[in-house]
């Protein structure tokens, strides 16, 4: 690792001053950030630490509205009883990510601002329609994953939390990488007010993205056997040594079967 | 550089380090805590987990830095004087390690698993918990059965104390 300086914020409107620091990052669980910058893939001059903010912590459910600080850890989210009741689903997916150790450190705000092609989170917070909220203002998370790693933040925005209503019907399931955790494929579809929506993470060329043909598929009958002739397109899919873009398009369907009938049961 | 405080294994220390030491490094080379080992430096074998604040974390993903003010257990801490804590003796017990490289990180992965779960284990659960951590001679089947063990004699213990406090 290259050296680096420390600074741990004493609040939101002090990281963001601090970020003002040379080529500064934010560092929350630091789950990728550390371990991208041992292989020195990420040489920040300064890290912003904002993973011991109060403001930034815990799951509020009001309702059917559902807000969860940036800084909350996937242990935090999965273990949440009020999200367990409101949102399953969401639990559950927290629950799946990495193992015991990383989910105690990593957070959601560092989940979908990184917005890993494999990450888990984004797919969520997309098939939820979630809004992201920063410092700055609000961005529907259809507008906030914008590619690889890409996001909607602009320089120096900080996430503050994450809001979405509870749908009727949720459910996550993933095919993962044996040896990293990571999502070969991950589809998680909803059901809601808004009509369904099922978001793909994985397999997308340009990273996590909506599915029309399940979604159309769907919304007449939210049931495993609509998706019974289900045709993906692999166009766009990635193919690396773990999968090709066929079998991502294969195991998107599977993963689409798999989330709505478990979303019913 | 940048001063660090802990309180580690009940001792409260304090010394100063470049901003990028990890926390592993820093309990080995300054506190002399070899025990936590150093695998994979990957993140992916455990062989470095640590208890910061009650909760089981790769000290090999962590800054130093960023655990000041914290309170941590490494595998020095856990035994209670000459007497084993009843995961390690369970461990021994049971044959639960073969070159013992990974033992450090298994222990304090299963004590973490243990008191998580006060509910008790099941062989499936174990395994799925102990996903972050990996045994290179393969000697899964002896950790699982010794922890399954040792979550059992706890429960036992946790009972007793509770029947002696009423």
């Amino acid at each position: 690792m290259y050296s680096v300086n420390y600074h741990r914020a004493s609040s939101v409107a002090d990281a963001a001053k601090l970020l003002k620091n040379g080529d500064a990052k934010l560092l929350s669980g630091g789950m990728t950030l550390i371990p991208a910058m041992k292989t020195r893939l990420a040489a920040p001059s300064d890290l912003v630490d904002v993973s011991r903010l109060k403001e930034l912590q815990g799951v509020k459910v009001s309702g059917k509205t559902v807000t969860i600080g940036a800084a909350t850890t996937h242990y935090d989210v999965s273990t949440d009883e009020k999200l367990k009741k409101a949102c399953p689903a969401l639990a559950h997916m927290a629950s799946l990510i990495g193992d015991p150790a990383v989910r105690h450190k990593g957070t959601i705000g560092g989940s979908i601002a990184n917005n890993d092609p494999a990450a888990d989170y984004p797919a969520a917070l997309l098939a939820l329609g979630a809004t992201i909220i920063t410092n700055k203002r609000e961005i529907a998370a259809d507008k906030f994953f914008k590619g690889l790693f890409e996001t909607a933040l602009k320089e120096g925005e900080i996430v503050t939390a994450v809001s979405f209503t509870a749908p009727a019907k949720a459910a996550y399931q993933k095919f993962r990488n044996p040896a990293s955790r990571y999502a070969i494929v991950g589809v998680f579809v909803t059901k809601g007010k808004d009509g369904v929506r099922a978001a793909v993470t994985g397999a997308g060329e340009d990273g996590v993205f909506r599915s029309k043909e399940i979604e159309a598929a769907l919304a007449k009958n939210f049931d495993a056997a609509a998706l019974g002739g289900l045709k993906v397109p692999a166009k766009g899919l990635m193919s690396d040594i773990y999968a090709s873009a066929d079998y991502r398009a294969n195991l998107i369907a599977v993963m689409a079967k798999r989330a709505v009938a478990t979303a019913n049961a | 550089m940048s001063d660090v405080s802990f309180t580690v294994n009940g001792r409260r220390v304090s010394g100063s380090a470049e901003d990028r030491t990890l926390l592993v490094h820093f309990l080995r080379e300054h506190l002399g805590l070899t025990g936590t080992h150093v695998g994979c430096d990957t993140s992916q074998c455990g062989a470095c987990v640590v208890h910061v604040d009650g909760k089981a974390v790769k000290s090999c993903t962590m800054l130093a830095a960023q655990a000041s003010g914290s309170t941590i257990v490494t595998i020095e801490g856990l035994a209670d004087g000459a007497e084993l804590h009843p995961v390690q003796a369970s461990f021994k017990e049971h044959h639960g390690l073969q070159c013992g490289f990974c033992t450090p990180g298994m222990i304090m992965t299963a004590t973490d698993m243990i008191a998580r779960h006060p509910e008790g284990l099941d062989e499936a659960m174990v395994r799925a918990e102990l996903e972050g951590n990996i045994c290179r001679c393969t000697g899964y089947h002896n950790i699982v059965k010794a922890i399954l063990a040792a979550s059992e004699t706890m429960a036992k213990g946790a009972k007793g104390k509770a029947k002696q406090a009423a």
